[in-house]
């Protein structure tokens, strides 16, 4: 129906390619200054508190242990939207107030943090437990053990649950749209607030999405592939 | 030079290991033998400081541990770099080469330079008889080849005793002879060795002594020609009955 109503009206088919020609540029451009580095700098934060927190939950004393699980239970327990809002619209009230971009690097580091520190710690008690022993056994102490043969092996274990939750973190990164970060999402809702052609604008934004997600895949399958020898034996499946 | 005096160990309410005394002259080849859930294997790692034992004594090579008193972490890791481990299932490393598994100690442990490690390394393998796959991974390996690599791992730490753990029960029989002549060697050569097997012709061939365990004590224990042919304990006779 759409499309029959496009084809059949050349002035509108002329109105729809002036739009996709003048928005695509503005929308690409939102990925790549805003979309991009927004989930690379915060999926890099969040995997170094992922890491830690996965640490602090298996290793820690009792403190640690509870510091850990408090923070993972918040994040994991409450929506990431209501957390944007708490950091961006809610913090100025108490008299600190973030702009938005570091107020969504903020919200989605702490989020990423919570949920890999799952998949780390997973990871991580996947390993068997004769592989510490066997550790112990050649004279390691625990963090030799943990460095040099728990550690290699889990990484194995976690990078493809990791590369799924980057990939899913390029798209959630459209929320950050809704605390005024001007990426690719909020430019295609300005885009869309002039012109009216909701249904055209956004399903852009989407492709343009898409594309992102289809390379970032492309690139995860190589390097899962290159670990494959290793996983076949990690985890003890033999 | 290895002393055991009254080692006992409990999981929860369940002794497991009852006030067990041995000694182990340098150079002779001890073999545990004993029904499922003796305590063999839970003995052996308290050797080596898996499981820490609730009381007792054990002195190797001039390190005395009182287990009634508390023991340090860098006590129980001295240790084990006097004890070498090698465990039913291999437990090699998955991520690391056949050399990398076996210079990893050497390397980490006691801070050796790498190429000093390797040296190490492949003298090990050719004893064993795998210094042509040094550059596999574990996984592109039979079991009998990698339970020589776990052989050759334990040895590159230099220990003054191997304990062996049922080492040829994960394995297909054609596979078994080739471990058991790897230990074969380094008996004769000298190595102090105590060993969990059900392989009786190679305890009898092998062993200076053979322990019988039971229920967590040591029933009884002498030569091989002794425990195997002449047992004096009842039960040493039902359990010899039952396996042969
Ligand atoms: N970590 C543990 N926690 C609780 N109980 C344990 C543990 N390890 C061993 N046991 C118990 O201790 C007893 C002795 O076990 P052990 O593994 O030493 O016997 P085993 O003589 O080696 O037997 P098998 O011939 O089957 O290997 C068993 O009853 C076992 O269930
Ligand atoms: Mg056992």
């Amino acid at each position: 129906m759409y499309l029959n109503s496009i084809f059949h009206n050349p002035e509108r088919l002329e109105r729809l390619i002036n739009i996709a020609s003048s928005s695509f540029v503005p929308l690409l451009e939102g990925a790549i200054t805003y979309t991009l580095p927004l989930t690379v700098i915060t999926f890099t934060i969040g995997l170094v508190i992922a890491f830690f927190t996965a640490l602090a939950r298996i290793f820690g004393n009792r403190f640690l242990r509870g510091i850990a699980q408090g923070y993972v239970s918040i994040i994991r327990g409450t929506p990431l939207l209501v957390q944007l809002f708490i950091i961006f619209y809610g913090l100025p009230t108490v008299g600190l107030t973030i702009s938005p971009f570091p107020s969504a690097i903020i919200g989605f580091s702490l989020n990423v943090g919570a949920y890999a520190s799952e998949i780390i710690r997973a990871a991580i008690l996947s390993i068997p437990k004769v592989q510490w022993e066997a550790a112990y056994s050649i004279g390691m102490t625990r963090s030799q053990a943990i460095r040099r043969i728990i550690l290699p092996q889990a990484t194995r274990v976690a990078i493809p649950p990791l590369s799924n939750s980057f990939i899913g973190l390029i798209k959630d990164t459209s929320l950050a749209s809704l605390i005024l970060v001007t990426e690719m999402f909020r430019r295609a809702q300005e885009i869309a607030a002039t012109n009216y052609e909701f249904l055209f604008v956004y399903s852009i934004a989407a492709f343009i999405y898409w594309v992102i997600c289809f390379i970032f895949s492309i690139i995860q399958g190589k390097i899962e592939g290159r670990l494959d020898r290793f996983v076949k034996t990690v985890g003890g499946v033999r | 030079m290895i002393k055991i005096r009254g080692l006992q160990k409990s999981f929860h309410d369940q002794e497991v290991i009852k006030n067990i005394d041995l000694d182990i002259s340098p150079g002779s080849v001890v073999v545990i033998i004993g029904p499922s859930g003796s305590g063999k294997s839970t003995f052996l790692r308290c050797l080596n400081g898996l499981e820490i034992p609730n009381n007792g004594i054990i002195e190797i090579d001039g390190l005395q541990l009182d287990f009634s008193k508390k023991v340090t972490q860098k006590q129980i890791i001295d240790l084990r770099r006097r004890t070498g481990m090698v465990f039913q299932n291999y437990a090699l490393f998955p991520h690391l080469t056949v050399i990398e598994n076996i210079i990893e100690g050497l390397i980490t442990v006691k801070k050796l330079p790498k190429i000093e490690a390797i040296k190490i390394g492949e003298k090990l393998l050719e004893k064993v008889g795998l210094l042509t796959h040094k550059d596999y991974y574990p996984s592109q390996l039979s079991g009998g080849q990698e339970q020589r690599v776990a052989i050759a791992r334990a040895l590159a730490m230099d220990p003054k005793v191997m304990l062996f753990d049922e080492p040829t029960s994960a394995l297909d029989p054609e596979l078994v002879n080739e471990v058991l002549k790897v230990m074969k060697d380094l008996a004769n050569e000298g190595m102090t060795m105590v060993i969990v097997t059900h392989e009786m012709k190679f305890a009898e061939e092998v062993a200076n002594e053979v322990v019988f365990f039971d229920e967590g004590v040591i029933i009884e224990h002498g030569p091989p020609s002794l425990i195997f042919h002449n047992p004096k304990k009842e039960r040493t006779k039902k359990f010899l009955s039952l396996i042969q």
